[in-house]
């Protein structure tokens, strides 16, 4: 990746749109330092990343897979892992109620739960440690039609109401056009601009949209 | 014991093997290459450290005794090491691990006198340990790499949650030592009753009392069980750090 400059605001959620192979997963690895950049500098809070220690970093900045990667054996415990690994108290029900899940599931296998509910899981995990921003790297690409929107409307509401900043990778226009309030373009690891919603989808950034969805 | 030392039981029990490789090309499994180079190979193996221990018996020096020893951890280390590709500079974890073993079990033994210092004793003993060593060294090595590469999802995610390399890639770990250790636990568990253990059939058909032997095969049995657990542990140690970076990254997968 090369020459990528972009700003993600505070309490915002930004979509980073782009062909595939356009940097866009790397680029949310280098904001919480799961990969290095080779140059340049990412900026949390006007402080530069470079400088933080990555763990702390990494708890300050959330992150939800394409999978929900749990561990554990039982749902209370695959929610707590990251707050347990901090030694930070949490309450696993309530952050099951965030991420809309039931407190009932606490006692169960997070295998019993259906792919949709193991990533709002996922989520909840993500919340344990009170991060100001969560990435989230294709959070939907999994799921199905009816998992998807109820995902979709989770993002929205943790935004709303926590003010939660959210960078989320996509590659759905149509969802990007239902959740982002910004949209950053990459294209060949280079930035293709940045935009409003509004600015992308009807005027300026209409010639960007255009060659995204002509390439996904 | 007459039969035992003519040149004509190699020649007869080889007869045998040749039993195998006849079964293998009528059957076309394959197997008679390996077979022949097991044969030839192992032939002027033993037929060579017969003559280095020999010679070092010869020389009651406790010094050749030591470079014997260290030769093997190193040849072994390098055994193990290729197994390993996808583990880098797994030679150094192999050969850390497997030395300290070596040096640890071997000391014990001479601290609390149970064998004398001696290359009758030294030699063999050190062979079983180095060798036993590298078979659980290479098990844990490869499993480690295969899971890791198998796994960089789970490790990411983990990692991304604050975890360090350590915790994220302590499941991982976990698994590929008890997968590598299961062997020699289970032949522990069973010894006696499934199979009789080869130092204690060498000494039985040596003459020796059984009582005895299997007082020597006690020793070996622990000693074995805690120097493979050792080098085990160690060789997971020492290398599971390659794959990470100091800053808690995981590494990009080697290429092909």
């Amino acid at each position: 990746m090369k020459g990528v400059d972009a700003e993600m605001p505070g309490g915002a959620i930004t979509a980073v749109v782009g062909p595939s192979g356009a940097g866009k997963s790397t680029l949310l690895r280098a904001i919480n330092r799961l990969v290095e950049p080779t140059a340049g500098e990412i900026y949390l809070d006007g402080e530069p990343t470079s400088r933080m220690d990555p763990l702390k970093l990494r708890r300050r900045v959330g992150m939800v897979f394409q999978l929900p990667a749990l561990f554990g054996a039982t749902v209370e415990e695959a929610t707590l892992y990251g707050a347990r690994l901090a030694e930070r108290e949490a309450d696993a029900g309530r952050l099951l109620e965030m991420a809309g899940l039931e407190a009932s599931f606490l006692g169960r296998a997070p295998q019993a739960l259906s792919v949709g509910e193991q990533q709002r899981l996922s989520i909840a995990r993500a919340l344990a440690l009170e991060p100001q921003a969560l990435l989230m790297d294709e959070p939907t690409s999994a799921l199905d039609e009816a998992a998807r929107r109820r995902v979709e409307g989770l993002i929205r509401e943790l935004n709303a109401s926590l003010g939660l900043t959210i960078v989320v990778v996509s590659h759905h226009l149509d969802q990007v056009a239902r959740i982002a309030d910004r949209v950053v373009v990459l294209a060949g690891g280079r930035s293709g601009g940045e935009w409003g919603r509004e600015e992308f989808f009807s005027g300026p950034g209409e010639a960007a949209r255009r060659h995204i969805s002509g390439r996904s | 014991m007459e039969g035992l030392q003519t040149v004509g039981s190699g020649l007869l029990t080889l007869g045998l093997v040749a039993v195998a490789v006849a079964l293998s090309l009528y059957q076309r499994l394959d197997l008679e290459k390996d077979i022949g180079v097991a044969v030839v190979r192992s032939f002027v193996q033993l037929a060579a450290i017969g003559y280095v221990i020999d010679y070092v018996f010869g020389l009651e020096s406790l010094g050749a005794v030591v470079l014997l020893l260290a030769g093997m951890v190193v040849f072994a280390a390098w055994t193990s090491a290729r197994r390993a590709k996808g583990v880098p500079r797994s030679f150094y974890a192999a050969a850390g691990a497997i030395g300290v073993a070596a040096v640890a079990t071997l000391g014990i033994l001479l601290l609390l006198q149970i064998v004398p210092p001696t290359a009758r004793y030294l030699i063999p003993l050190g062979g079983m340990v180095i060798g036993n060593s590298m078979n659980t060294a290479s098990l844990t090595l490869t499993r480690l790499s295969d899971d890791v590469a198998e796994q960089r999802p789970k490790v990411e995610a983990a990692l991304a949650l604050g975890a360090t390399s350590r915790q994220a890639v302590s499941p991982i770990l976990r698994t590929a030592l008890q997968h590598a250790l299961i062997p020699l636990i289970d032949a522990t568990k069973t010894t006696g009753i499934i199979f009789l253990p080869g130092a204690m059939v060498g000494m039985i058909i040596a003459g020796a009392d059984p009582l005895e032997a299997v007082r020597l095969q006690i020793v070996v049995l622990y000693m074995l069980l805690g120097s493979v657990s050792i080098a085990a542990i160690l060789v997971g140690l020492l290398s599971y750090r390659s794959f990470f970076t100091a800053r808690h990254q995981l590494r990009p997968a080697p290429l092909e």
